[in-house]
């Protein structure tokens, strides 16, 4: 079951190098979707006998994550007519890098860390914290506001994948609590893109910048 | 009692939502209010119906801040319908419903027993405040709105992150984790160390995102700034209220585990960076209402300063949070009043407050009184028994900060204040139709009442509830 487990988590952080490297909010947007049918299922195939509870939830979170956010977010560019991510903060081979190196030093920090058993040998701690960073780095150095959604998604698939080692000690009705609140934070969040789009013609948050001291 | 405290909020913002009116919809608001007095009532009054046992019950500090909680919406919420009367242009079914969904939300906060609920509870309160923020549909607003969600919704993140690495600590200590609060606390001296250190920092991160504290607190003075006065003042009295009381939750798991002197070093850091970033962007702040933000940030650097001293001081830190919700109620309302006589929030735009506004001018300077914790308010009882104990403790020069802290915001907001409140009204002010109702005025002048009457003399049953909440909070003691 740990190999299996692996493959789909190698899957995960070949994901985020991917989404580092590109410029097209498309793609990305996609690549952050496919990292979501992949964290189905990895929590499927992360229990030797998967009951009820573990199949719906894997199922739920792989069609929000990978169907419907996705389509939220692709409706939204569609509706502003934009295309790339130009001229981030940080380019893109750069930013390559970063998370190259962010993904290394999380392999090796996993490895100081007391880890149980079952979790020792496994990628899903050093897969996690990558996750987390790449999130981080994609909300830092993105001028678009889609793109920094994409980046808070990747935030939250790096924390779901945490999960993973938890899924006996967190209830059904958390599980499903966190789902519940990422949908409607980026349902809010396509909301607020509409007016930045409507107000200020473009969805760049460089226009958010008449309130500072 | 602790379902009931939001299931009902939650009734009254579906019947919001379908009711048809927008002139009836706003008085919902006070009946809802009302009725969640009643049930905070029963509740201290030692009925229980026990639903949703274990996950939701209240423990002393829920019982402190639901019934703080009730008071503080239940003044604002009159307040409410003279508000929205005014902004008559603007449909407020959204507005009413959700602000309804966030007061539950808040309310639930506080009577969660279980880490995972919480989360999922205090990002709720995110999403429902965004809508609110956003009710003057203007780019400013939007930016306001934007930075929000998004700084609030990653820090929260954080937080889940470490509610993750603390349920981590259980199973790798070697016991079964349920994430239920009086589980963890009692299991606590099993957790394992490194990662209950790096779940509690990540949490103290992701709430105190949410809670505004330095160097996480961007978002508020935009929030603050923008956001109408009724919605700034259930967000600075009652939110960052309840992000603290989250941050309390690991706290006690901490301070169980023995681990009290590393959480408290913690606290004593943000609370002292939260005190000087206010009182760096206080002095010559030429936006009134960004000013309450930076008083916000300082205050909630109190909270935590009062918590990482210990002993007395934890008492005065949850003195000072019903004193400090009190008083922010007052000053955001006033200065709501005073931005809709005025038309604008900048200084230079705004004098003679007392003349236009007889009333606002008043308790607006009052509240300013009340916030910087001159005596009989209040805020002097509790700012003056954290310093005591910081004093008791040995912590001189900590304490000494704190003064010198104290007394630069003092002068600092003083000179905005008194700008505001003193000269002649300009003309362009005086042609707006806005002036002091009763409505509008009567819900400051009771919160300022409190403000008051806790300077004065603390019934007992309130001070039991202190007694109580603090006692919980220093274990072994």
């Amino acid at each position: 079951m740990g190999e299996l487990l692996d493959l789909v988590l190698v899957g995960v952080l070949l994901l985020n190098f991917a989404l580092l490297g590109t410029s097209r909010l498309s793609a990305a947007i996609k690549f952050a979707g496919i990292q979501g049918v992949l964290l189905g299922v990895a929590l499927f195939v992360s229990h030797e006998q998967p009951g009820f509870r573990l199949i719906l939830l894997a199922v739920a979170s792989a069609a929000l994550k990978g169907g419907v956010i996705p389509a939220i977010l692709l409706r939204a560019m569609r509706n502003v007519s934009i295309r790339r991510e130009i001229e981030p903060f940080v380019g893109f081979t750069t930013s390559l890098l970063l998370g190259a190196l962010a993904t290394g030093l999380s392999l090796v920090f996993a490895r100081s860390l007391p880890l149980m058993a079952q979790h020792a040998g496994v990628l899903t701690v050093p897969a996690s914290l990558a996750t987390v960073l790449t999130g981080f780095l994609v909300l830092t150095t993105r001028r678009k506001a889609i793109t920094q959604v994409v980046g808070y998604l990747v935030l939250e698939n790096g924390i779901f994948v945490f999960g993973l080692t938890l899924v006996e000690a967190i209830p059904f009705l958390v599980e499903i609590g966190v789902l519940l609140d990422l949908f409607v934070a980026v349902f809010v969040m396509g909301i607020i893109m509409d007016h930045i789009h409507r107000e200020f013609s473009s969805l760049s948050t460089e226009h958010l910048t008449s309130l500072r001291e | 009692m602790a379902a009931w405290l939001v299931i009902v909020p939650l009734g009254f913002a579906a019947l919001a939502f379908a009711t048809r009116s927008e002139r009836v919809r706003p008085w919902l608001l006070p009946v809802a209010g009302v009725v969640q007095l009643g049930l905070v009532g029963l509740e201290l009054a030692g009925f229980d119906a026990g639903l949703g046992r274990p996950w939701l019950g209240l423990d002393p500090i829920g019982r402190l801040i639901s019934a703080y909680l009730a008071v503080l919406f239940f003044l604002c919420s009159v307040y409410a319908p003279a508000y929205l009367a005014q902004r008559a242009e603007r449909p407020n079914r959204v507005f009413c419903a959700v602000m309804l969904v966030f007061f539950a939300m808040m309310n639930l906060i506080a009577g969660v027993q279980h880490l995972g609920l919480l989360w999922v509870a205090v990002e709720a309160t995110t999403l429902a405040s965004g809508p609110l923020l956003y009710f003057n549909r203007n780019p400013r607003s939007i930016e306001a709105t934007w930075k929000y969600l998004l700084i609030g919704s990653v820090g929260i993140a954080l937080a889940l992150l470490g509610t993750f690495f603390v349920a981590y600590a259980a199973l790798a200590g070697g016991s079964s984790t349920s994430l239920l609060l009086p589980d963890m606390v009692a299991t606590a001296r099993q957790l394992s160390l490194p990662w209950l250190h790096s779940g509690f920092v990540l949490a103290l991160v992701g709430y105190g995102t949410k809670m505004g504290l330095a160097p996480m607190h961007t978002w508020k003075p935009d929030a603050y700034g923008e956001a109408p006065g009724l919605v700034g003042a259930l967000l600075a009295g009652g939110l960052t209220s309840c992000a603290f009381t989250a941050i309390l939750r690991f706290f006690q798991i901490c301070a169980a585990a023995g681990e009290a002197p590393f959480a408290r070093s913690l606290l004593l850091f943000l609370g002292l960076a939260s005190m000087v970033v206010a009182g760096a962007f206080m002095v010559r702040q030429g936006d009134y209402k960004r000013m309450l933000a930076y008083s916000s940030v300082e205050h909630m650097g109190i909270l935590a300063l009062g918590v990482a001293i210990g002993g007395a001081a934890v008492f005065g830190a949850l003195l000072h949070l019903l004193n400090n919700g009190f008083s922010k109620g007052v000053l955001f309302l006033s200065a709501g009043n005073i931005h809709r006589a005025f038309g604008s929030k900048r200084t230079g735009d705004v004098s003679g407050a007392a003349r236009l506004l007889p009333a606002s001018g008043a308790l607006f300077l009052a509240g300013f009184f009340a916030i910087t914790g001159t005596p009989p308010f209040g805020t002097f009882v509790s700012e003056f028994t954290i310093l005591t104990a910081m004093l008791q403790a040995g912590r001189y020069w900590i304490a000494g900060a704190f003064l010198s802290l104290l007394l630069l915001v003092f002068v600092g907001m003083g000179s905005t204040v008194l700008a505001v409140v003193q000269g002649d009204p300009p003309e362009r002010a005086q042609a707006t139709p806005y002036r002091d109702r009763w409505l509008s005025v009567a819900p400051i002048a009771a919160l300022l009442a409190l403000v008051l009457a806790l300077g004065l003399w603390i019934p007992a049953p309130v001070s039991e509830l202190l007694r109580a909440a603090a006692a919980s909070l220093e274990p072994g003691r």
